[in-house]
């Protein structure tokens, strides 16, 4: 196509866009192998190959043409952030059903594509946590501190889970929300799992999320506002309520950011362009709201993790947070919102 | 004390949400959830509604049926009660301000009909609540309700113009919507 002057021309395309997003895990997904073991490369590949079936399978449904659409990378950017956040050796049932919810639920049955209120990934993650919890909460224990399956035994793990006798081990964030006795000191001695900040293999894979993210971020395949915003209130609230490590502290504000699922959620889930708020404002409470959540529903919930509980909250909120936060119309008086 | 009520105002709010974890008043949620400006005025009846409507009933069973011996008759009477409070109000709303009145047309007559209101009356006495914690437990019950109305109304607003498929269009799926957003809401579970 010819484009002349003073029509700019966007480099990034749909697939474009989602090929950077899918190399921008590769840190993460390299650092949870190392030490968590192949259980979340075997969840990806499984995932991917259910994920493109579904896309095909609704998109013939809708008649759509097959190949545009699935050449946008987005059933599989989906498929692998859902496989990043399961536990490894997860059976291949448990994925299947993620996914299923995820792409036909979540995603086609609203339109497919830029149409979907909900993250596809957190809403199957979401459906999964809550059907089938003594799955969802099995995590392995990271390497150093117990034995890794290896790669045969993760494929055991994945398509025979019944022959496989998986170790589990609760994580870090579980034994900080368990934990009413122990000064946050003495739980760092007295468990295995945690590690120089936050959890063993869980910082670095945070960390290494977090690269992927500035990466992406250079790029400008997102914003600032939405993470800064959500990770500055998560610290906030460590910070508010760290109690100077007592037993009664929630942790502190490093072992939030680097526990969990914080710095994937920030840059992987919050930037999402569909499901967020759209206007500047509107990014910042939706991110600032997202950390906070996080942060109450950790600490004071039931479930281990709550990045994917809080960015559905928000992805709720998301279309009336717009309606509030939509910037004035050049040479327009602001109104109340809306108009 | 302070703590006591604030524990009882995010119970109803978010933890024990009415529409979304007690599944009541799913009629308003579904039928007056197209316009984000109508959803607003029926909140705002509802919550006048809901919290006057529970503080009385508290009082009629209190005050008339349990001295009469009469605990059997509550539900058949907190209906009437509950008309009442929706009567009066119209009326007060009426006179006063006749622009509110516009705004909540139709929809202060509706509320007799929500079955929230009847909800948060029954369950005061289930739960033994006095006067006080009646009407902390229906404010917070009401504040829930706008706040799910207020955010589905305006969700449906944009997926009126998504690409659905055609036999998902409208309410089926607004249902599909609220069951998500049921389960997002599972996450407040213990929180207090």
């Amino acid at each position: 196509m010819r484009i002349t002057s003073p029509h700019a021309h966007g480099p990034m395309s749909t697939p474009r866009v989602m090929l950077n997003v899918l190399l921008a895990t590769v840190p993460g997904i390299v650092v949870m192998t190392h030490f968590f073991g192949f259980g979340t490369l075997v969840n990806i590949l499984w995932g991917g190959l259910v994920a493109v079936a579904c896309e095909a399978l609704a998109l013939k449904l809708r008649g759509r043409p097959l190949g545009f659409y699935l050449k946008d990378y987005s059933a599989l950017v989906t498929a692998t952030l859902l496989c990043i956040a399961l536990p490894p050796y997860s059976p291949w049932w448990l994925i299947a059903v993620g996914i299923a919810s995820a792409i036909l639920l979540a995603k086609h049955l609203y339109g497919g594509l830029g149409y979907n209120p909900f993250n596809p990934a957190m809403a199957g993650y979401v459906i999964l946590l809550i059907s089938f919890p003594v799955q969802m909460t099995a995590w392995a224990p990271p390497r150093g501190v117990g034995e890794l399956p290896g790669l045969l035994e993760a494929l055991q793990a994945c398509f025979t889970p019944a022959a496989f006798d998986g170790v589990t081990m609760a994580t870090p964030l579980d034994v900080m929300k368990q934990n009413n006795s122990l000064l946050v000191k003495d739980l760092w001695q007295q468990n295995p799992q945690f590690g120089r900040w936050a959890g063993v293999g869980w910082e670095w894979a945070n960390l290494a999320f977090l690269a992927g993210g500035a990466w992406l971020l250079y790029k400008r395949i997102f914003t600032w506002h939405a993470p800064v915003a959500m990770l500055a209130a998560l610290t906030l609230m460590a910070a508010l309520f760290n109690d100077g490590g007592s037993s009664a502290s929630g942790g502190s504000p490093l072992f939030h950011l680097l526990s969990g699922a914080t710095m994937f959620g920030a840059f992987f889930i919050v930037t999402d362009p569909v499901t967020s708020a759209v206007s500047v404002r509107g990014r910042l409470v939706y991110g600032a709201m997202i950390g906070a959540l996080v942060y109450i529903i950790r600490v004071r919930g039931n479930y281990p993790d709550a990045v994917a509980f809080a960015v559905l909250i928000m992805n709720f909120a998301a279309p009336f947070i717009d309606y509030y936060t939509q910037p004035r119309t050049y040479g327009h008086q602001r109104s109340g919102g809306g108009e | 004390m302070l703590a006591d009520y604030s524990i009882l105002l995010i119970s109803a709010i978010l933890v024990n949400n009415f529409v979304l974890v007690q599944f009541l008043g799913l009629c308003p949620f579904m039928g007056v959830s197209n316009k984000l400006e109508t959803a607003m005025g029926m909140s705002m009846a509802t919550t006048f509604v809901l919290t006057l409507a529970s503080a009385c009933s508290n009082l009629t069973y209190h005050l008339l049926l349990q001295p009469l011996g009469l605990e059997y008759l509550k539900t058949i009477s907190f209906i009437l009660v509950i008309a009442v409070v929706v009567q009066f109000t119209e009326m007060v709303v009426r006179k006063s301000s006749p622009l509110l009145y516009q705004v909540l047309g139709v929809y202060l007559p509706l509320i007799t009909t929500n079955c929230a209101v009847l909800g948060v009356a029954l369950l005061n006495i289930n739960k033994d609540h006095n006067f006080l914690q009646s009407l902390f437990y229906g404010f917070g019950a009401a504040v829930g309700f706008s706040l799910v109305l207020v955010l589905f109304a305006a969700m449906r607003e944009r997926l009126a113009v998504a690409d659905v498929p055609t036999p998902f269009k409208g309410a089926a799926i607004g249902m599909v919507t609220a069951g998500l957003m049921s389960l997002a809401f599972m996450g407040f579970a213990g929180l207090v």
